[in-house]
């Protein structure tokens, strides 16, 4: 229906001038928008500093709704327990035996590995983790793919570390305020990391797809040597993430890769590891490397060495 | 006897209504404060891994558009939408102006039907949600990511089936915002 031909809201020049200021305004607002839109686009980085103070106001609600959601998940869990009991017991104990055979056969691998260090007099290096906590939130409805955590750069959290839960990879810290910092998942579509099949050396690198998998390209071209369910790790070319970091499971095949499943599904990770970054010092002489033990060394001071 | 102090109580209720006004702070700041909070809410007790979440604060804040037009004014958009990119994820300056544009288009679609139902509404807002979400998508891949299509399908049919809801929302805040208590002196 076309509008009415009269449209003021009256005799009345105020209530005339506030709808056409109003109007004025809201076109304005949409203008000073489209200004700020691609002022970003251009520079990123510029509005981080707001982003941050943001994220640290909510800082205490999403800690608090993280324990909720932990609780949620519980209860939720033992409904699901009740329902698959059996079926799942059965399961579990058929999967217990062989992991039990695994376990003797990874034993016996850590001892040969310690023998062979201790003939190469290698000290062994497990990076300790810059800080555990808790990621309180992450973007709901975009298409990006973000999370906050709850350390910043009081708890010595850097640009770039990776983070990592008990399952998995989980992402890389893009921006740091004090006590708070941003994470990018690995399920976002800017988020390239380079793997490997953990059974063998079949490199590549696994994109984030945007709707919570990972899509995998793999270096060399030619017969698709993947299968349904091999598990991805991380590779450590590139330097950023370390080698040997679970990621995903393949669950369906492409033509030049795959799809993968991301193990740490950061719906279902209550604390997450954030790791120091290891590319700054990965070519500084091994000598200088060796003084700065795991034991003796705040996890500071021994970012990134571990080679 | 229990029928007598039946009649106290609604007296004692009816009583409690007269001689009252709704506070003016409320009756102003409470969409603001629900659209803000629609905002911000959905990210806190999700953890999404791929986007599944209606995005709250646009639903809420055409519902409000929608069911009280003038009540937020035609600029509100960009307030409203600088707060919710901060917390959206997406490129800064993105959901200011896809609401500050929705504002007129709500005001636009006002005088051109000037009929109320609940089905004309839904359907001026699905096609409003679905816009948001494709220009969203369309934005942020601007600014770096690559995400296809087909991935924000699932989420534009969520979206829209959860606007009745959000409408429902809407009205509830609209009842708490009118709600006399402030005592006339």
């Amino acid at each position: 229906m076309a509008p009415p031909a009269n449209r003021r809201p009256g005799y009345s020049r105020r209530a005339q001038y506030g709808t056409f200021f109003g109007y004025l305004a809201g076109v304005l607002g949409a203008v000073i928008a489209a200004v700020l839109l691609i002022v970003s686009i251009f520079n990123p980085d510029l509005f981080s500093g707001l982003r941050n103070g943001a994220s640290q106001i909510t800082e205490p609600a999403g800690g608090a709704a993280a324990r909720t959601r932990a609780t949620g998940r519980d209860v939720l869990s033992v409904i699901e327990g009740y329902a698959l009991a059996g079926k799942r017991t059965a399961k579990l104990r058929a999967e217990l035996e062989e992991a039990k055979v695994r376990l003797a056969e990874s034993d016996a691998v850590a001892q040969e590995n310690k023998r062979l260090r201790q003939i190469l007099q290698l000290s062994k290096r497990q990076p300790s983790p810059v800080t555990v906590t808790r990621i309180t939130s992450s973007t709901p409805a975009s298409t990006r793919r973000f999370a906050t955590i709850g350390a910043g750069r009081s708890d010595g959290v850097e640009k770039g570390m990776p983070v990592r839960s008990r399952l998995g990879l989980v992402g890389r810290v893009l921006e740091v305020g004090y006590s708070s910092a941003r994470v990018l998942l690995i399920t976002d579509t800017e988020s390239i990391v380079p793997v490997r099949r953990a059974s063998d050396a079949v490199a590549g690198f696994a994109q984030g797809a945007g709707n919570g998998t990972l899509r995998l390209r793999l270096l060399d071209l030619g017969i698709n040597p993947l299968k349904v369910g091999d598990v991805l790790v991380t590779s450590g070319s590139g330097g950023l993430y370390r080698p040997g970091t679970a990621i995903g499971v393949v669950t369906r095949l492409t033509r030049d890769g795959a799809i993968a499943r991301v193990l740490a599904n950061p719906a279902a990770t209550e604390f997450v590891i954030v790791e120091p970054v290891r590319a700054p010092e990965a070519n500084r002489p091994l000598e200088e490397d060796q003084g700065t033990d795991a034991s003796t060394a705040s996890p500071r001071a021994r970012t990134g060495g571990d080679q | 006897m229990s029928r007598f102090s039946n009649f106290q109580k609604s007296a004692s209720t009816t009583r409690k209504s007269i001689n009252r006004v709704p506070s003016p702070t409320l009756a102003i700041g409470v969409p603001w404060v629900s659209v803000i909070l629609a905002s911000i809410l959905p990210g806190v007790l999700v953890i999404a891994s791929a986007p599944i979440m209606p995005p709250m604060g646009f639903l809420l804040f055409i519902s409000w558009r929608q069911l009280r037009p003038g009540l937020l004014p035609v600029w509100s958009g960009l307030p409203l939408g600088l707060v919710d990119d901060l917390y959206s994820g997406q490129p800064f300056g993105s959901a200011a102006l896809l609401w500050s544009v929705s504002a007129i288009v709500t005001d636009v679609v006002e005088a051109r039907l000037p009929w109320r139902s609940f089905l004309t509404e839904w359907l001026v807002a699905s096609g409003m949600i679905a816009v948001y979400i494709v220009m969203g998508l369309a934005l942020a891949n601007w600014a770096g990511a690559s995400t296809p299509l087909k991935v924000v399908a699932p989420l534009i049919m969520i979206a829209i089936l959860v606007y009745p809801l959000a409408g429902r929302i809407v009205a509830f805040f609209d009842r708490i915002r009118l709600t006399p208590f402030v005592e006339i002196s």
